[in-house]
């Protein structure tokens, strides 16, 4: 799950390279996009391993089916517009500091290490993400709206992020995954701290799409997998 | 050896056992740089494996004085230490040196530079751009 968040979220990220509404945002997107390939890496190889026989990471990243992607809903959110991309990351990367913060402590030894090499670079792509926030909340009153939109939009896909499945919680109980409803609660502090300095008003929308964590996507996945996918499905295990 | 990538060094007669570990785990020089150990070692006659490793987690705080110094020859600024980068890279306190100039009076362009593991800054006294090498621990 953790995988296929960062690996979606990065392909998203990657689309931008090039079209970034300035320099400064194309870099940086485009250089979180490359932290979270990296991370991703780590995860499928492990998962590789694991598996043993023939699977490698390639195999893990470009040849499975839509429904057994297990990303949640959020990151499979298009690029609408700059402050689309900013709520999206905003709202990751603080829930994904928080993940990272318990996994580090997994009882898996593999789990630790990727978590703990992974959590310095999600540091910073949370202070880029919030700076942003505020910038746009706090910045001129088209920038305000358009963030508000924003937020409002895709705040619902969050209930997503903390949907736990029967996977989760066996693993929360092996010490090896995480406690979601720990993560929730510092979630909402610190998100509505963020959105208080960036003067927009926390959405108090009780409804929320979840199912992305069991495989069941919203239509944008398909459309990323086709692209994705393209290569490795029009010339089996090509390499570089 | 200088920036801390290189982690442990197995020798068994001619078998050589090389331990890296990445600056950014996306860092695209991981497998240019496990090539590069793989032939130079290779052409000495070793029959060489370089494996990934990746706990303990890399810190800048690896890179030797020799390293730092090299960096600053080559035109990217060291970096820092923690509480230093944090001041230097939300714009609090000028401490990132130019590397053209040596002047203190510079400012951050980008918080993400030309690789994930710099920042971009500008010298405001010759208007030199230049890399700086962000505080990782
Ligand atoms: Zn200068």
């Amino acid at each position: 799950m953790l995988g296929d968040n960062s690996m979606i979220l990065g392909h998203r990220l990657s689309e931008l390279c090039g079209h970034g509404p300035s320099l400064e945002t194309d870099i940086a997107l485009t250089n979180i996009s490359l932290d979270l390939f990296g991370q991703v890496r780590h995860y499928f190889q492990y998962a590789a391993k694991i598996k043993g026989a023939e699977t490698t990471e390639d195999n893990i990243a470009f040849l499975r089916l839509p429904n057994e992607y297990k990303n949640t809903l959020l990151v499979e959110q298009p690029n609408t517009d700059l402050a689309y991309v900013i709520a999206r990351q905003f709202f990751y990367d603080v829930y994904h500091l928080l993940l990272l913060d318990q996994l580090i402590n997994s009882t898996d030894k593999q789990i630790a290490a990727i978590a703990t090499k992974s959590i310095k670079e999600v540091k910073y792509h949370t202070r880029f993400s919030s700076q942003w926030v505020k910038r746009l909340g706090d910045g001129t009153a088209e920038s305000h709206e358009k963030m508000q939109t924003a937020i409002d939009y895709l705040y619902p896909y969050t209930a997503d992020l903390f949907k736990e499945t029967p996977l989760e919680v066996s693993l929360k109980e092996a010490g090896i995954g995480a406690d979601l409803t720990k993560i929730k609660e510092s979630w909402l502090t610190q998100v509505k701290s963020v959105l208080e300095e960036a003067t927009i008003t926390f959405p108090e929308n009780p409804y929320g799409h979840v199912g992305g964590k069991e495989g069941v996507h919203s239509e944008h996945l398909g459309y990323i997998l086709s692209d994705l996918q393209y290569m490795q499905r029009a010339y089996p295990n090509m390499t570089w | 050896m200088d920036m801390g990538v290189v982690r442990d060094i197995e020798v068994n007669g001619k078998e050589v056992l090389v331990k890296i570990t990445p600056t950014y785990s996306g860092c695209p020089a991981m497998d240019m740089i496990a090539a590069d150990i793989k032939i130079a070692l290779d052409k000495e006659g070793y029959q060489t494996k370089v494996e990934l490793i990746l706990s303990p987690a890399w810190t800048t705080d690896w890179i030797t004085e020799n390293g730092r110094q090299k960096l600053e020859e080559y035109g990217i600024a060291a970096p820092l230490t923690e509480s230093a980068d944090k001041l230097a890279l939300t714009g609090e306190s000028k401490l990132v040196k130019c590397t053209n100039c040596g002047s203190n009076n510079t400012t951050m362009v980008s918080q993400f530079g030309s690789t994930a593991c710099k920042a971009l800054f500008k010298c405001i006294d010759c208007l030199e751009p230049f890399d700086y090498f962000k505080c990782l621990k």
